[in-house]
């Protein structure tokens, strides 16, 4: 079943079509990618998806109901979170309170509840931190959750965003570039992350990626987008082969060498 | 070696840099004005401090820098560094004495260069000078030498002396409050600064305390503690700050009471806007609106004169008040707090003049009086008895700020408050966290206009008359800087800062015409020295509670949040 459709998306600034009636269907538990070489408009997809932008034509489905131009707090609280391709991290806060700022959708408590403290809002906070603790081990960060967000290491930055995305319990998260900057074997960390979050929480992950090898090992399904249209579809096999995707990323004519561009990162 | 040369440029460069200091201080009139100033009767004025202070503060820079302790050396540079500052004002006196300067810069008076020179002949004042400089700069390498207990006990002593004996008029107009008690401290003061006894026995009391606790161990001792004393030492010095709170009007007397309440109504508005720009980082230069709409509410409310509504008595005016300026700033928060950082600073800047205009308009006069203000605002009331004068006041004022601290402690540490700081943090990101980014600023839109309008009730019924003048641009400014000055989003922050940026120009006007240069100097200084503020905030742990958490974590969570820049 397809938790994420959008149909004939387009996305215009002034003149430029950034994203150009796109096409996708995301399968609910599954990992997708979308690829495609810097200024193809994967970014800016994400932000028509989260509500941040409101795409001038088409429409995304979220579950089958329509998100097409709701605001993006709205759009979080029906289950679709997200990270950044620049780590945007609360960075004065500690790690605690970021995944806990997460976990905003959750919590009710409101202005008389923070002066007055009464039991409810004593007890969901006290929930609310135990489940934010939870998380830290879970993104194994156990033991950092009081060091300013901007005192942690990058690697852990990274992790901790995603912390703070899971805080919401999305049931689909949006991860732009989570292993951009980072060496082979941190990569791989990543990768194996990522998995888990799918495997062990359920979650959809829909995925921005420049590393082929990440891309190829970890995706059931591959979009490619060049200047804002989606030029291919398929599994990491079948994009392997395209010759489109080839040209988009090499040019054309160079088409001969495909596998091994794609395949080497 | 490239070092060597290094500090002999430095040592030059800070005996210039002494030299400036000293002579600007002169030349801008500071020194002549102090000139009869005593900090010791008879033989310590307040214009030598001016003079000889700045060649102590950078002999002891130049020493700073040296790579070893040599004493030799040390006593080298300590006395190069006095002896460039003395030459450097020797100097200009000399130039004086064939060029008249006074045509240009005015204060350079005979009386000036007769203090400069000690009442000598020219020569051998000149010399006196650069002797005294040269003194003045071993004395700062003996003392570097010395060990650091001793060091910083005679640094304390020092300060306090000269402070005590500048501050003598203010301490003596407390005093002379106290009843039969003031005799037990007025021989201390001798008709200018103290006399050479007290200060002697000022000198060594403080020394000697100095002394001592730095001789203790004040880590090991809290570390000892058990959590039960914890908890009373704790309960033990909140209960001796509520009595000194508590006492503070009749130790100080009416004049400084009244200087205490404005002090007082500052920190309320402070805590308000420090909810507004501190926590939810929204840049609010127009807060004085608020203060006015709860002034002027209050004064149309109760004031007795024909142009009053309904006449009410304070306590159900106070109501009133607050739930007009809260929706004033409701209205205005709608449409506005849409906008960024900038936009927002110049939209809310426009509103705080706006009202003042309206106030002062024509078209509201019979109702809000124009230029002419409101007279005869209403006194609270309790009972039978009104408090009408500044001490009793002090004490409706007291009330409203603890009241205000607590919300404001409760609300920093809550999931409002961490949804505020998310908001400041990275607006996007933190709509992006399912953050409603308009209803959570409008509450602290709102929670600023409460204070703020709380704030002018109380200014409205302590002067009992109001008027346009009374709120203009500068008081949002004003405390604007004392929340920066403070710490931005520190609740310690705003009462340091209150406390300093109003308590400062009252301690200053001890310096008549030159307060304003002083304090401009002082803020420029004190943002150098420590940009995160004087109290800044610190982060709150979660994860790990207090008494769980190692020694060494904390110190270094309190070094993380003593370096914002990092």
């Amino acid at each position: 079943m397809a938790i994420l459709v959008s149909k004939k998306v387009t996305k215009r600034f002034g003149g430029l079509e950034a994203v150009s009636k796109v096409d996708l269907e995301i399968r609910e538990h599954s990992i997708y990618s979308i690829i495609g070489p810097n200024g193809a408009g994967k970014t800016t997809f994400f932000n028509c998806v989260t509500g941040f932008y409101t795409p001038e034509e088409g429409e995304i489905l979220f579950k089958g109901r329509n998100i097409t131009g709701l605001s993006t707090d709205r759009v979080t609280r029906l289950g679709i979170s997200r990270t950044y391709q620049n780590i945007r991290l609360f960075k004065n806060m500690t790690t605690v309170e970021n995944i806990l700022v997460g976990m905003h959708p959750h919590l009710k408590s409101g202005l008389l509840g923070g002066i007055f403290r009464d039991r409810r809002t004593r007890e969901e906070e006290k929930a609310a931190v135990e489940e934010a603790s939870r998380l830290l081990t879970f993104i194994n960060l156990k033991g950092k959750g009081d060091l300013l967000a901007k005192n942690l290491p990058y690697g852990e930055q990274r992790r901790l965003e995603i912390g703070r995305a899971l805080g919401s319990k999305p049931s689909l998260l949006l991860l732009d570039e989570p292993t951009a900057g980072m060496n082979p074997s941190e990569t791989q960390d990543m990768v194996s992350f990522i998995r888990r979050l799918r495997d062990e929480l359920g979650i959809t992950v829909l995925l921005i990626e420049h590393q082929m090898r990440v891309v190829m090992s970890i995706s059931e399904q591959i979009s490619v987008l060049d200047f804002g249209v989606k030029i291919a579809e398929g599994t990491p096999q079948e994009i392997q082969k395209n010759p489109h995707v080839v040209e988009a990323y090499l040019g054309r004519g160079a088409a001969s060498g495909l596998g091994q561009a794609l395949t080497a990162d | 070696m490239k070092n060597k040369s290094s500090y002999w440029a430095k040592t030059l460069q800070n005996g210039l840099i002494g030299g400036g200091i000293s002579l600007l201080l002169s030349v801008v009139g500071l020194v002549l004005a102090f000139g009869k100033t005593y900090i010791i009767s008879g033989v310590l004025t307040m214009a030598q401090v001016f003079v000889l202070a700045p060649f102590l503060f950078e002999a002891t820079q130049s020493i700073r820098q040296l790579p070893s302790k040599e004493p030799i050396k040390t006593l080298l540079v300590g006395g190069l560094t006095g002896l460039l500052g003395g030459a450097v004002l020797a100097l200009f006196i000399l130039i004086n004495n064939f060029i008249n300067i006074r045509s240009v810069l005015i204060n350079v008076s005979p009386d000036l260069v007769n203090l400069l020179t000690f009442h000598l002949p020219l020569v051998a004042g000149l010399l006196a000078l650069l002797g005294i400089s040269l003194v003045v700069g071993l004395v700062a390498a003996g003392v570097f030498m010395l060990p650091d207990r001793i060091r910083g006990a005679l640094s304390q002593a020092v300060m306090v002396v000269v402070l005590v004996g500048l501050f003598r008029d203010l301490i003596v107009t407390v005093i002379l409050h106290w009843g039969w008690v003031q005799y037990a401290f007025l021989w201390i003061f001798a008709q200018s600064g103290l006399t050479i006894i007290s200060a002697l026995l000022l000198f060594a009391l403080v020394g000697g305390l100095g002394y001592w606790s730095a001789g203790r161990n004040r880590k090991a001792i809290a570390a000892n503690r058990t959590p039960r004393q914890q908890k009373v030492v704790r309960w033990g010095t909140l209960g001796v700050l509520g009595l000194i709170a508590l006492l503070l009007p009749a130790i100080l007397g009416s004049y400084f009471s009244e200087i205490l309440d404005n002090v007082g109504i500052y920190i309320l508005m402070g805590l308000g806007l420090n909810i507004v720009v501190g926590f939810a980082g929204l840049l609010d230069l127009g807060y004085v609106a608020f203060y006015a709409i709860g002034a002027y509410t209050l004064g149309m409310l109760t004031t007795s004169e024909a142009v009053g509504l309904l006449h009410l008595s304070f306590w159900v005016a106070l109501p009133v008040a607050l739930v007009v300026a809260v929706a004033a700033g409701v209205i205005l928060g709608l449409p506005i707090l849409r906008l960024r950082g900038d936009y927002l600073a110049i939209v809310t800047l426009g509103f705080g003049e706006i009202i003042r205009i309206v106030v002062l308009s024509d078209w509201l006069k019979p109702l809000l009086g124009g230029s002419e203000g409101i007279q005869r605002i209403g006194k609270p009331a309790i009972g039978g008895l009104v408090l009408a004068n500044q001490q009793q006041l002090y004490y409706l004022i007291l009330v409203c700020i603890l009241i205000a601290g607590f919300i404001a402690i409760r609300l920093k540490d809550s999931h409002l408050g961490r949804s505020w700081m998310a908001l400041r943090e990275d607006e996007d990101v933190a709509e992006a966290m399912g953050i409603n980014k308009v209803t959570t600023k409008l509450l602290a839109f709102a929670m600023g206009a409460l204070f703020s309008g709380l704030g002018g009730v109380l200014f409205a019924t302590k002067v009992g008359s109001i008027y346009p003048q009374s709120f203009s641009f500068i008081v949002s400014i004003n405390i604007l800087s004392l929340i920066i000055v403070g710490g931005m989003g520190s609740i310690p922050g705003v009462f340091v800062g209150g406390l300093a940026l109003v308590g400062l120009p009252l301690l200053l006007s001890q310096f008549a015409d030159f307060r304003y240069l002083i304090y401009g100097a002082v803020l420029v200084i004190m943002m150098l020295r420590k940009p995160e503020g004087l109290a800044p905030e610190a982060r709150r742990r979660l994860e790990l509670h207090e008494d769980d958490a190692g020694p060494g974590l904390q110190e270094e969570l309190q070094t993380v949040t003593k370096n914002p820049g990092r």
